[in-house]
């Protein structure tokens, strides 16, 4: 499992691995929000949390159609269904490696892209916090998305249909975690809620995610 | 442990394939399969190897000891030789690549990456990857095309070494390996066409 955890990190940083992706993609709205929305630091500071955690959940798709196609399209993910591992490990494995490459730098860069969207300064630990607890599920749903649509060519558009509704209840209680952090108000029931979220999506759709993979392979 | 296969029917796509499919692959022992294009050898193969379900029969002593080898080598073109290989090592826990390198004269590739490796050599590679896995069944699905005489050659030592260990080879081929080897021709084996069941039929 480690092995696999390994290659795909390595894999993601080599050239052509995509890697930085869903990190510029991050980089890109955030910058461009003021210059559209006008420079009221006001205005800004409204919509900061909001604008970061919609930015994050939109670079977190971009490299998702990749996540198990490149495996498909290589012969990989036939003969890794037919190693000792699980493919409920299989599938884990690459989300955490998603989220390695993906939602942890995001979750990074956060805080410095929060300077220039003027978030409060009380939001910038609840916005870490949230994108922390959060982006885990936005890598497992995206993962049972691959896995549902990894026998299609060009399954990018079907990806992302299939994979922003299950997004919507985690970015709903993300942004606002980092909303109500920002002002300052209590930010317990929503974290709960989306600790709990991602704490069952990591639990359980890892089975399903092997269950349609099992269905794609035949 | 034998491999053995009984009264096995397998279906592409929703259409029989083959019925009736019976073989039994002793330790020690090879078994190349023969028969057209489309008849089906890819996907009893794919269905010994546990990647699809059959529509009926038994298949008894491949859980878990097969080590498959399809059309494609599932090789990384940005990890060097060296990596692919120690990559599948570590997957199936066994132990060093040296025997598998040499097996495969892929000393001189190790460290340059896959993606530069000319179609032959990248058979050979994911060829290479059954040495390392350690299993006792090898299921191959054409092994040898893109090979060369010479690689030909050094693919059925790997075979031969391998038999003597007391594993076993299920080989789809159309070529002679020049192995000790029985055949077996899926012609007669061909599933009678009948009407597929259409369960969206009614809705449609």
């Amino acid at each position: 499992m480690i092995a696999l955890l390994l290659r795909d990190l390595k894999l993601a940083f080599r050239a052509g691995g995509g890697f930085g992706l869903g990190l510029a993609f991050f980089l890109i709205v955030t910058v461009l929000v003021p210059f559209s929305v006008g420079p009221q630091s006001s205005l800004l500071a409204t919509i900061a949390p909001g604008v970061l955690w919609l930015g994050a959940l939109l670079a977190c798709l971009l490299s998702l159609d990749r996540l198990l196609a490149l495996d498909w399209e290589d012969g990989s993910l036939d003969l890794l269904a037919t190693a000792p591992l699980p493919l409920e490990a299989v599938v884990t494995i690459k989300a955490l490696a998603h989220w390695i490459t993906t939602g942890l730098p995001l979750v990074l860069a956060a805080p410095v892209l929060g300077v220039l969207l003027n978030l409060p300064l009380p939001g910038f630990s609840w916005l870490v916090i949230s994108l922390l607890t959060g982006t885990p599920a936005l890598s497992v749903i995206g993962t049972f998305g691959a896995a549902l649509t990894v026998g299609l060519k060009r399954g990018g558009l079907l990806l992302s249909l299939l994979v922003l509704p299950l997004n919507v209840p985690t970015l709903i209680f993300g942004a606002e975690v980092a909303r109500r952090g920002a002002v300052g108000m209590e930010t317990s029931t929503p974290l709960l809620l989306l600790a709990g979220i991602t704490a069952a999506t990591v639990a359980l759709l890892p089975f399903a995610s092997a269950a349609v993979l099992r269905v794609n392979l035949r | 442990m034998t491999l053995s296969v009984s009264d096995l029917s397998i279906t592409r796509g929703g259409v029989p394939v083959l019925q009736g499919v019976r073989f039994a692959l002793a330790p020690g022992q090879a078994l190349v399969l023969r028969g057209p294009n489309g008849i089906g050898k890819t996907t009893l193969l794919r269905t010994i190897a546990g990647l699809q379900p059959p529509s009926a029969g038994q298949i008894d002593g491949a859980e878990d000891r097969i080590a498959y080898a399809g059309h494609s080598d599932g090789i990384k073109p940005t990890l060097t030789v060296r990596e692919n290989l120690t990559f599948w090592a570590s997957v199936f826990g066994a132990g060093g690549i040296g025997d598998a390198l040499r097996a495969f004269d892929l000393d001189d590739l190790a460290e340059r990456h896959a993606g530069n490796l000319s179609a032959g050599q990248k058979r050979r590679l994911g060829l290479s990857r059954l040495l390392v896995t350690g299993r006792p069944v090898w299921v191959l699905d054409e092994p040898t095309v893109s090979l060369d005489v010479a690689a030909v050659a050094m693919f059925a030592d790997a075979v031969r070494g391998h038999l003597r260990q007391g594993g076993s080879a299920l080989i789809a081929t159309h070529i002679d390996l020049g192995l000790d080897a029985e055949t077996l021709d899926l012609a007669m084996f061909r599933a009678t066409p009948r009407p597929v069941d259409d369960f969206d039929g009614d809705f449609l």
